[in-house]
């Protein structure tokens, strides 16, 4: 006995105090059915469940590795954005929970932006970290996303969004709720240069993130048994006082009802994503030769302006930790001009 | 029989002893007037002090208010010969939006909002204002009309957000949001919205991302309801005051955030105490607002709306 026993709540001891039946480093317990499994197995296998299949989640910088060619890839700083712009106070100051989050993980926020080749296609992936806040959606992940699509446009190269959120960041108010029409802006930048716009959709994908640019892409791919939708499970339960059909808002369920193109396990994804790019890239919308590509409402003509005053200011910022993007460059032109 | 806000008890006792009074027939008619003449005085008073500083969680309420015109009454006044369009030609009609053509200071418009109902019939019929993945396709199509004649597009907001239910997630109510909002930024005709009540997250931005949001001085605008927010964040949706505060979702605050363009002033005492006021005031803010758009080339318009949500959140409050 000594005073955290004594003093501390049971749900604040169990995060101070060390587990003691699992081994750390060692072992890791499916999330799902609870299989033990020897961590570096798990990481072979790219954190999935060998008894169940169960998807777990990963990081950001596992994500890249695991979808560019070779893993490489070439990390793309981020600007600073505005930190907790309404001073915001619930139990614990925002500024607070901002600084032990970034204490936590060693970011700054939560999503990370690289460049790379997939399937030796020019692409840059905007994927998030679920472990910063929940992966939500503020300022910083929304110039995130407007920085990733201003970097593909300048790169002609295809954007793939990763999301993994719980929606909006709560503490930035409206301004969380304005990342919405801002994350789609990023979206049109994107689609304006005819380049790709892919989405793969990871647990969980709800709120503000999905009813946004998550929902928007030109191919959508979900992760196997990913929690994708707009309202959380228990509003809606609330709602209507009933239990929810099985597998509700899993990425199966969302295929079956038309709102996603594939589920891909995490194995397959670099595969499946450099075909798909293979298509995508090679077409005459990114070629520049195509005819004027139709677009949902009208063709846009002002984003053009918008993305070129964007560059000069945007492309200092933009290099760091290069690692062979040089080498996958002229790679890339071989294969897309051969 | 009036529908009084908690906060408004005071108002309320006086105005019931008004209304005594004024039944009482009597030989001393003169000094009753007197007195009914003071008290209302003293009412009016009583309002203007309580109106002129309310908190954010009594915005909310004022907001919610069942008495403060809805979408529709704003239509009825303001919009001439309105015809409803319905359907969103993939799965159903959702009530919960209405819209159509209209004619506003004599220029054809789109005109589309969410209605929450007046009685517990109408309120049932419209789902109380909350939009399922129809109504917000819905939308899409008179977004698309208003592109294709080349006419303006006005919306109303008032939602306390997009229906949370098994169906509407199967039919996608995240991408139909979502693609409200894609539409709007791609649109080449002038775009103004008008948050006349609660400005409820998702719900609310698929239908407020305009070249102007205009909001009620009283009305609400926020990523998460005050209750919400509270029992995430304070585990307990008791502190929904407190959540309310945090969240700045006044039009007051709004205005200092730049999120929105204009607050439309409302009477003494809330909409709900001079609809008719109100809805007129609406009325003239929103054509300002036309008066201002409607002298832009398509492309400008396109090229400014698109600056405005990247500026979004450059500046915060001090």
């Amino acid at each position: 006995m000594n005073w955290i026993t004594n003093y501390v709540r049971p749900k604040i001891r169990a995060l101070v105090a060390p587990r003691e039946d699992i081994p750390d480093n060692l072992w890791d317990k499916c999330t799902s059915c609870g299989h033990m499994i020897f961590h570096r197995e798990l990481e072979e296998l790219l954190r999935v469940c060998p008894n169940c299949g169960h998807h777990m989640r990963i990081g950001p910088e596992r994500r890249m590795e695991v979808l560019f060619d070779d893993g490489a890839y070439e990390k793309i700083e981020l600007p600073q954005a505005l930190a907790d712009p309404l001073k915001f106070r619930d139990r614990e100051r925002y500024s607070e929970r901002l600084k032990k989050a970034r204490t936590k993980t060693g970011q700054q926020d939560a999503i990370r932006v690289g460049h790379g080749h997939i399937g030796s296609q020019p692409a840059v992936v905007a994927a998030f970290d679920f472990s910063f806040m929940g992966g939500s959606m503020g300022l910083a992940v929304g110039e995130g996303l407007v920085t990733a699509a201003r970097e593909a446009a300048r790169r002609r190269a295809a954007l793939i969004a990763v999301p993994a959120s719980g929606g909006a960041r709560m503490q930035e108010g409206i301004l969380s709720l304005m990342q919405m029409p801002r994350s789609v802006i990023a979206v049109q930048m994107v689609r304006d240069e005819g380049l790709p716009y892919i989405v793969l959709l990871t647990d969980p994908t709800t709120g503000g993130v999905s009813a946004s640019f998550a929902m928007l892409g030109d191919v959508q791919i979900a992760e196997p048994g990913a929690v994708i939708g707009f309202a959380g499970a228990r509003v809606i339960e609330e709602t209507i006082r009933e239990t929810l059909p099985p597998g509700f808002q899993r990425a199966e369920y969302l295929l079956e009802h038309g709102m996603i193109d594939m589920v891909v396990p995490r194995s397959e994804l670099r595969e499946t994503m450099g075909r798909l790019l293979g298509h995508l890239m090679n077409s005459p919308a990114v070629r520049g030769t195509a005819a004027q590509p139709v677009a949902a409402a009208t063709p846009a003509e002002p984003s053009k302006v918008d993305i070129a005053a964007e560059e000069s200011d945007q492309s200092e910022a933009a290099t760091a930790g290069n690692k062979e993007a040089g080498k996958k460059d002229k790679e890339a032109e071989r294969a897309s001009d051969g | 029989m009036k529908h009084y806000l908690e906060f408004e008890k005071p108002v309320a006792e006086l105005e019931n002893k008004i209304e005594e009074l004024r039944h009482l027939s009597g030989d001393d008619e003169l000094n009753i007037a007197d007195e009914v003449g003071r008290m209302q005085a003293k009412a009016e008073r009583q309002l203007k002090t309580l109106y002129a500083k309310l908190t954010p969680w009594q915005k909310c309420l004022v907001a919610r208010h069942p008495e403060r015109p809805h979408v529709k009454d704003y239509i009825e006044s303001l919009v001439e010969d309105f015809m409803p369009l319905a359907g969103d030609r993939l799965y159903g009609e959702d009530k919960a939006i209405v819209g159509g053509f209209g004619r506003f200071n004599g220029r054809t418009v789109v005109v589309m909002g969410q209605e929450k109902g007046s009685d517990t019939n109408s309120r049932v019929a419209h789902n109380f204002g909350m939009a399922r993945p129809e109504g917000y396709r819905k939308a899409q199509r008179l977004m698309q009309l208003a592109q294709r004649f080349g006419v303006p597009l006005l919306t109303l907001v008032d939602t306390a957000g997009a229906y949370p239910g098994v169906g509407a997630e199967e039919r996608g109510q995240a991408e139909a949001i979502a693609r409200c909002m894609d539409i709007s930024l791609q649109l080449d005709v002038p775009l103004v919205s008008v948050i006349v009540g609660e400005g409820g997250s998702g719900g609310a931005i698929a239908l407020a991302t305009t070249d102007e949001v205009l909001m009620l001085e009283h009305a609400i605008y926020s990523v998460i309801s005050p209750e919400g927010c509270a029992s995430i964040l304070w585990r307990s949706s008791e502190q929904a005051q407190e959540a309310a505060e945090a969240l700045k979702l006044t039009a007051q605050d709004l205005k200092a955030l730049a999120v929105i363009d204009a607050i439309v002033p409302e009477p003494l005492g809330g909409a709900h105490r001079g609809r008719e006021e109100t809805i007129a005031a609406v009325g003239e803010a929103v054509e300002a607002a036309l008066q201002r758009l409607e002298g832009q080339d398509a492309v400008s318009l396109r090229r400014n709306r698109r600056q405005k949500y990247l500026d979004m959140g450059q500046k915060g409050l001090s």
